[in-house]
């Protein structure tokens, strides 16, 4: 008997979820809806796997809902569009990141900031404007409002643009803000994994000279050689540290691990700028007078608005900013996401989800 | 081997200080450097007692070196210039705030931002460019160099007008910088001490709606009648904070005690910004996800340099704003500083300092 997910909506469609703490994804038959006035349907082709999917399957926010179809860096090509719909056709390359829907009417929606919408209706494990949870990219279809939708630059590769729709416009979004976007700038970026990486390649193509800090010694030659970092410090090292102390005119921090500030707010010169886009689960440690002192500042930044994420990918393919990824078949997910919890990737896993997500012909 | 207080320098000078922990100022001869070609001596009248001084003579911070004599918000009148001096005369009402000098020549100096300086010397309880240890305002002259003297304008009394050296500046300096003097915004003050009253009246002159958030109910008729606030919410008062979530631009941090930042944090706007001026002995506790969340920033800010504390006094002087003060004669500052400890002046203690002397 079909299941309440496969008969709520009119479009048959597949995916893998996962079903409880434990997890573990396998294959879910679902629904999707009806493609509206407003609504881009496209056949998913590729998705990259965030550290939030991991997060969310096992439920360590304290806010899943289960059966959860993970994926918020979507792509694929187009292949029907509402009749109110202007800036896509069928065959079009596009993409949907973390955002399905916001409000459209609030300041932040009105600013171009619909990550900061109070209304803002994430892309998996949320509730749709109709009442319905929203199903992620591992997935065949995905059907979106078109002001959700990105265009992907016909120059660059469809496996490499998923990641941008998450890592890279949480990073792009906050060195453009903070004023970290001229040449010349001294960036420092803390961790080296999904955001880590895109953080010193969209900083890189700024002008930036950049140092990674980071608490693995082995990650050095590829953070100079391969993503082009100007230097690497490992932030256990005090003398590694001192040499950078007062240097930096900002810094993006990717951890999201509890750890101090303080080594960190050191580094910076004075009217720096430490941006948190990690999200630890607990307070942390704020030393004050060195903030004083040198009128520094410690801020947060969530993904981007929808301009900003098109104008990112743009940005990205102009100055050839591309993630590096690791392609993996779809039932490869569950040990991608085992080694995904031990930093175990260099430096994006992304399903090839249009060559091997197939239904399950013995369901049928 | 080292020369006493009293013999180092040529000039006779006395004043109090503190010589240990306990913070007990008591009458103290020292002596003070001859007017150089480029320093200007000033006679002190008055010297506003700021809640720096108390954890000075306390050591709370854990860099005191005693005997201290505090006091770095000095107004006087100029006895003496230096051949080089151009810009001042005998008889001029000037003031000395935080800092007697600065290195004038790394970035920050060439800036105009002396306050950010890496060699600068505080007006007290620091090691001067000569080896000797600043001593402060608690005392009856001050030699300074003529870059670091104020002037006052002409309508701002010295008595008031002396805690706006480093009150009125703290929270001049982060309301220009963070970019809240655009009339129309919200600026929420956390604290109604010596820097939260100046920061009310200085908001106020900027044409921004002013919130003030207090632990003290009974600070609530003051705020709103004879300061000018708009509004009062008392911290405590979890349904009021809950109604006051998300409406302010700004919030000035003036608290100087280790305090809960995620309240604070909540009133703020998307893209609200939480400047810190206070300097709590512990590091605080930072919430990250609602920066994260909403894209709030805090920040923390240092006095302002020497260009930025002038035009501070000149917009003081045009807005008619100065400190509301208990004057105090400088053999009761022990009894004041006790009362400093638990926050019973409105709002700032200063030190009637020449007529203390006088006789």
């Amino acid at each position: 008997m079909a299941s309440q997910p496969e008969m709520e909506h009119p479009k048959k469609a597949f995916g893998w979820a996962a079903r409880d703490t434990s997890g573990l994804l396998s294959p879910f038959r679902f629904s999707r809806r009806q493609t509206g006035e407003k609504d881009v349907t496209f056949k998913v082709l590729y998705c990259g796997i965030c550290h939030s999917d991991l997060h969310m399957i096992r439920n360590e926010w304290n806010n899943s809902i289960y059966p959860l179809v993970p994926g918020h860096e979507i792509v694929g090509e187009v292949i029907e569009v509402g009749t109110k719909v202007e800036k896509f056709k069928v065959g079009d390359k596009v993409g949907v990141g973390c955002m399905v829907g916001s409000c459209g009417s609030c300041q932040s929606c009105t600013e171009g900031l619909e990550n900061y919408c109070p209304k803002m209706i994430l892309t998996y494990g949320a509730e749709y404007v109709d009442g319905t949870i929203t199903y992620g990219g591992y997935s065949d279809l995905m059907v979106a409002d078109e002001h959700f939708v990105i265009r992907i630059p016909d120059n660059l590769p469809l496996d490499a643009a998923g990641p941008l729709l998450c890592a890279g416009i949480t990073v792009y979004s906050p060195l453009r803000y903070f004023g970290l976007d001229k040449p010349g700038l001294h960036v420092g970026v803390v961790g080296l994994g999904g955001l880590g990486h895109m953080a010193v390649k969209f900083a890189k193509a700024f002008g930036a000279n950049v140092t990674v800090i980071s608490t693995s010694p082995n990650k050095k030659d590829e953070a100079i050689k391969n993503l082009g970092a100007d230097s690497f410090v490992v932030s256990r090292e005090q003398d590694q540290m001192q040499a950078v102390m007062g240097t930096l005119d900002g810094i993006i921090d990717t951890v999201s691990a509890v750890h101090p500030l303080l080594p960190l707010i050191a580094l910076l010169k004075s009217h720096g700028k430490l941006v948190m886009v990690g999200g630890p689960a607990k307070p942390l440690e704020l030393p004050v007078f060195p903030l004083l002192m040198g009128r520094k500042l410690v801020a947060g930044s969530l993904i981007g608005g929808m301009k900003e994420t098109q104008e990112m990918i743009d940005f990205a393919a102009k100055h050839n900013v591309k993630p590096d990824i690791e392609v993996v078949p779809v039932d490869y997910v569950n040990k991608a996401m085992e080694r995904l919890a031990k930093a175990d990737v260099k430096y994006r896993f992304v399903v090839d989800i249009g060559n091997t997500l197939k239904p399950d012909p013995s369901r049928d | 081997m080292a020369r006493s207080p009293e013999c180092e320098h040529p000039q006779k000078a006395f004043g109090w200080a503190a010589r240990d922990t306990s913070g007990h100022l008591s009458p103290f001869p020292f002596s003070r450097r001859e007017v150089g070609a480029d320093d200007v001596a000033l006679k002190i009248l008055f010297c506003g007692v700021c809640h720096s001084d108390l954890h000075t003579v306390k050591n709370d911070w854990g860099f005191t070196t005693y005997p201290v004599v505090p006091g770095h918000e000095i107004a006087g009148v100029v006895t003496q210039i230096g051949n080089n001096v151009k810009t001042f005369k005998v008889g001029d009402r000037v003031g000395v705030g935080v800092m007697a000098d600065s290195c004038k020549t790394c970035d920050a100096c060439e800036q105009d931002l002396e306050n950010y300086c890496p060699k600068k010397v505080f007006t007290y309880n620091s090691p001067g460019y000569d080896g000797t240890r600043t001593y402060g305002g608690y005392s009856d002259f001050v030699v300074v160099h003529k870059r670091f003297v104020l002037r006052f304008p002409e309508n701002l009394p010295l008595d008031a007008g002396a805690p706006l050296l480093c009150a009125g500046i703290t929270v001049y300096s982060p309301m220009k910088y963070y970019g809240m003097t655009e009339p129309g915004g919200h600026l929420g003050v956390a604290g109604l001490g010596g820097l939260g009253h100046v920061a009310v009246k200085i908001a106020k002159a900027f044409g921004l709606k002013v919130t003030v958030i207090s632990t003290s109910q009974k600070k609530e008729v003051e705020a709103i009648n004879r300061l000018g606030a708009d509004s009062f919410l008392v911290s405590t008062d979890s349904g009021k904070m809950k109604a006051a979530m998300k409406s302010m631009d700004f919030i000035i941090d003036t608290i100087s005690g280790v305090h809960s930042l995620l309240p604070l944090l909540g009133l703020l706007k998307l893209n609200g910004k939480l400047i810190t001026v206070g300097l709590p002995e512990k590091p605080l506790e930072l919430p990250i996800f609602p920066l994260v969340a909403e894209r709030k920033l805090v920040g923390g800010s240092d006095f302002g340099g020497i260009k930025e504390t002038q035009e501070m006094l000149e917009f003081c002087g045009k807005h008619n704003i100065s400190a509301d003060i208990e004057l105090i004669r400088l053999d009761e500052i022990n009894t004041a500083m006790e009362r400093l400890a638990k926050s019973d002046v409105k709002y700032r203690f200063v030190i009637d300092v020449a007529n203390s002397l006088r006789g």
